[in-house]
């Protein structure tokens, strides 16, 4: 189920089309993250902090850690404001945590520091984010960090998505028909074989989650748009 | 009037550039700060067209409203000034293409709000005919979108203003920079409109079909709300458009 995608530690790759875009279902996972007293740091490289922040009430917002790559992502303005490292610092900081509690990160996206970055430095430094088992210094064991991340498919060839695929707990593959959204889900647990799930649903405007039992009804009755129905179909009248 | 959007403007097996052509005057006749990055035709073709669709490019530039970069014109200038001026078609002198910061650059100083003695324009609007080309000239796909990613930080959320750019689809053509350039920028934007020959090829009296895509809705909808195709005919100083199916001349 989608709900669940937040019960495992790890990375989620959210992958989404210009069709089905998928930030508001990263906002809608984030929401649920906040609810439920985590920390969410977001990375947010395509958006502005305040159209990000747009849709959520005081109490999300409140736990949000925006960390701005949108404004001056390759300091062209040169006034100091741009994050000091760049965007491979600005990950590599992520994994230094400073507190034991739930954390979730969120980077929108993927795709943007997959164009900026080396692949292969990208995978390193989310494995490192992901695995985050210890603070430094510290014995105590640590709750899991979440790592959602959001990545638009037709951007990137097969060698990259195939390699981001490889570190994922689980991948959502978003799409939909009739108007309606739908994320395929791939969980992938440890020692167990993959397995697969679509769940359709939609995103009311606070980004609550509307989960739905099925696909629309019209694509239920006629499954081939261009299909009519046949003689004997059952019908409503 | 909406702001802070960015619109992508895209052709497939047809020109779309009278899109363009209706975005120019649009903006304005409503009395908008423009800057146009023309890169594919001379200033007197879209003075010409403009003239068509009721506006004087001409008068719009004297009076400070139009900031027009002739691309065609100016390219040359590159190659005559000393390497030290910035110049905003500055990577066409350069072996290793880097960046167009120099481009941003001339759009950030173009667009920036002007001093109170300047009349009072509506929000400032920045088009692009066309980014394509860029690559045709030896850009980068990714540095042509962190171009448009520093336009939109800056027209779109910081002056409240709007982006309109075209990029053509080479479809089958398998340009893969292209594909990334066209699909980077359909993650970016708010609408996107595509022009599309149709595919029964060439018709007197129907010349291609839009399809419009609302993306980023602020107030999310219903996604069947979200596109819709018109089919369209382009007249002398107009474009009809019409449901697929009922142009005038096949009722």
């Amino acid at each position: 189920m989608l709900e669940s995608l937040l019960a495992l530690g790890g990375l989620v790759l959210l992958r989404d089309s210009v069709e089905w875009e998928g930030r508001s279902l990263l906002k809608a996972l984030i929401k649920k993250s906040a609810a439920c007293g985590e920390q969410v740091h977001i990375l947010g490289c395509e958006v502005s902090e305040e159209e990000f922040r747009e849709g959520f009430d005081s109490h999300v917002n409140s736990r949000l850690v925006y960390h701005d790559l949108f404004r001056d992502p390759l300091n062209w303005s040169k006034t100091g404001e741009a994050l000091p490292e760049g965007p491979l610092g600005a990950l590599r900081a992520m994994c230094r945590r400073t507190n034991p509690g739930p954390v979730t990160i969120a980077l929108d996206s993927l795709s943007w520091l997959l164009l900026h970055l080396p692949c292969t430095t990208l995978c390193q430094t989310l494995h490192a984010l992901s695995h985050q088992d210890s603070c430094p210094g510290n014995s105590t064991p640590v709750e899991p960090v979440h790592v959602l991340g959001l990545l638009h498919e037709e951007l990137h060839g097969p060698g990259p998505v195939g390699a981001l695929s490889s570190l994922a707990q689980a991948e959502v593959t978003l799409s939909g028909a009739m108007g309606q959204a739908s994320a395929h889900i791939l969980y992938r647990r440890p020692r167990q074989r993959p397995t697969h799930q679509t769940q359709w649903f939609s995103i009311l405007p606070d980004f609550s989650l509307d989960l739905r039992r099925g696909p629309p009804l019209e694509l239920q009755r006629h499954p081939d748009p261009h299909t009519p129905p046949t003689a004997g179909s059952t019908a409503p009248w | 009037l909406t702001k802070g959007k960015l619109t992508l403007l895209c052709d497939a097996k047809t020109d779309g550039s009278f899109l363009v052509h209706h975005f120019l005057s649009f903006y304005l006749k409503a009395n908008c700060k423009v800057c146009f990055v023309a890169l594919i035709q001379s200033f007197s073709h879209y003075n010409i067209v403009g003239q068509k669709l009721g506006v004087s490019l001409t008068t719009a530039r004297e009076r400070g409203q139009l900031v027009f970069l002739e691309g065609l014109k100016s390219s040359v200038d590159v190659f005559f000034r000393s390497q030290e001026e910035p110049h905003p078609l500055q990577f066409l002198r350069e072996a290793n293409t880097g960046n167009l910061q120099p481009l941003f650059e001339f759009v950030r100083e173009a667009l920036k709000p002007g001093d109170n003695a300047e009349a009072a324009w509506r929000c400032p609007v920045l088009l692009v005919d066309d980014l394509s080309v860029l690559l045709s000239l030896g850009v980068g796909a990714v540095a042509v979108l962190d171009f448009i990613h520093y336009c939109r930080a800056t027209v779109c959320c910081e002056l409240k203003g709007n982006i309109v750019t075209l990029v053509h689809d080479s479809g089958d053509a398998e340009d893969e920079e292209n594909d990334v350039l066209l699909n980077g920028l359909s993650h970016q934007s708010h609408l996107i409109l595509r022009a599309e020959g149709l595919a029964t090829g060439f018709c007197r009296d129907v010349h291609g079909q839009l399809r419009i895509l609302w993306r980023r809705p602020s107030q999310l909808t219903a996604q069947r709300d979200r596109s819709l195709t018109y089919q369209y005919k382009i007249q002398d100083k107009s474009v009809s458009f019409f449901a697929k199916g009922m142009s005038p001349a096949v009722l």
